[in-house]
């Protein structure tokens, strides 16, 4: 036996099936503000945290190698021109920038676990944090270190004898990179024995 | 009264006299100004007031190697050293400089004493007691000496 379906609630389906051509354009409407809130926020966030200030707002990285910092020409120059905690330590073009943030994300859980939180836990890491740096430097033929420093805008002529000579040999033939002879120029070492050079 | 009382008595009077005459000599002395070519490195300014501090002199980036001036002479550094950790953990200048790397990079050797511990003993790596280069060898800027000398080097380093 059929039930009788009550006359408003066909109304109401039929107006659930066949919204007003407008509902449509408030839906639109709404995606699009809404994407731009979420955009704008997103990269806003991600912005915010690609500051020097953000990075030296915990102890961990303000006490220690941000300080050691401070005195290297990165820093301080006659040019006024500085490099502050992103410019080297978080890619600069979008795809390897997210990645780089989701990789670090982990740095949170080791701010919670207080991993570093002491100068003697800090000195105890500083290998391993330093070799990870190294080799993700080494990896991308330190990319980090070419958004300022151009290989091609390079005058021999202007640098000194032995810098002249290993840049238009070494680093000119791809054979090694820029990480693989200025480690520590902006923090002080970990332990050095066993690093190839040192 | 004989000779030998009023000589006897001439005794404390010059000793009294010698002592009066030695004050003044010397109370004199305290009071002289000193020599005119006599003058501290800092300069005339009275001790309560700090005098202007001269401008700093730059480590030339590179320099033709300085000549040395004495036998056994640590030579000097002739670049910057800016930034070059030279600590317990890393010794920037062994990068180059160590017998290991001198040949790739074409600088000078560390000098054959620096693997005699201070026994005399031959060791197999740079002796600890010369592993901080900075206390014996240091870079030179062109600055003026600041108190005139005569030293001239030994016959045997002259250049000709």
């Amino acid at each position: 036996m059929k039930l009788p379906i009550p006359e408003f609630l066909k109304r109401y389906w039929h107006f659930l099936t066949r919204p007003l051509a407008l509902a449509l354009w408030i839906i639109l409407a709404f995606g699009f503000f809404a994407g731009i809130i979420f955009w704008g926020g997103f990269n806003t966030m991600m912005e915010m945290s690609n500051t020097e200030a953000f990075c030296t707002s915990c102890h961990e990285m303000r006490d220690t190698v941000f300080q050691e910092m401070k005195t290297t020409i990165h820093f301080s120059n006659r040019s006024g021109v500085r490099a502050s905690c992103p410019d080297c330590h978080v890619p600069h073009e979008w795809t390897h920038k997210i990645v780089r943030k989701v990789q670090a994300s982990k740095e949170l859980w080791g701010k919670i676990t207080g991993k570093i939180d002491t100068p003697r836990k800090f000195e105890e890491h500083r290998l391993q944090m330093a070799m990870r740096e190294w080799d993700r430097m080494k990896k991308n033929d330190s990319r980090e270190c070419r958004n300022c420093h151009n290989f091609d805008s390079m005058d021999f002529s202007l640098q000194s004898k032995r810098a002249a000579h290993m840049h238009s040999t070494a680093l000119a033939s791809g054979e090694l990179t820029c990480i693989d002879c200025h480690k520590g120029i902006a923090h002080k070492l970990p332990d050095m024995s066993g690093v190839p050079g040192w | 009264m004989n000779r030998r009382t009023v000589s006897l008595l001439w005794l404390p009077v010059s000793a009294i006299i010698l002592y009066l005459a030695s004050i003044t000599v010397l109370q004199g002395a305290d009071n002289q100004p000193p020599p005119e070519e006599v003058e501290s490195l800092r300069g005339a300014a009275p001790v309560g007031e700090v005098p202007a501090a001269p401008d700093l002199k730059k480590y030339p980036k590179e320099q033709v190697p300085m000549d040395l001036q004495f036998v056994g002479q640590p030579p000097l550094i002739p670049h910057s050293i800016r930034g070059y950790q030279i600590t317990a953990n890393s010794n920037k200048c062994l990068t180059c400089h160590a017998w290991e790397n001198a040949a790739s990079t074409g600088a000078p050797r560390i000098g054959i004493s620096h693997f005699r511990d201070r026994d005399g003993k031959v060791l197999a790596d740079v002796s600890p007691s010369r592993y901080f280069c900075t206390q014996c060898h240091v870079p030179q800027a062109n600055a003026k000496p600041l108190v005139p000398n005569t030293y001239q080097p030994v016959e045997s380093l002259k250049k000709p």
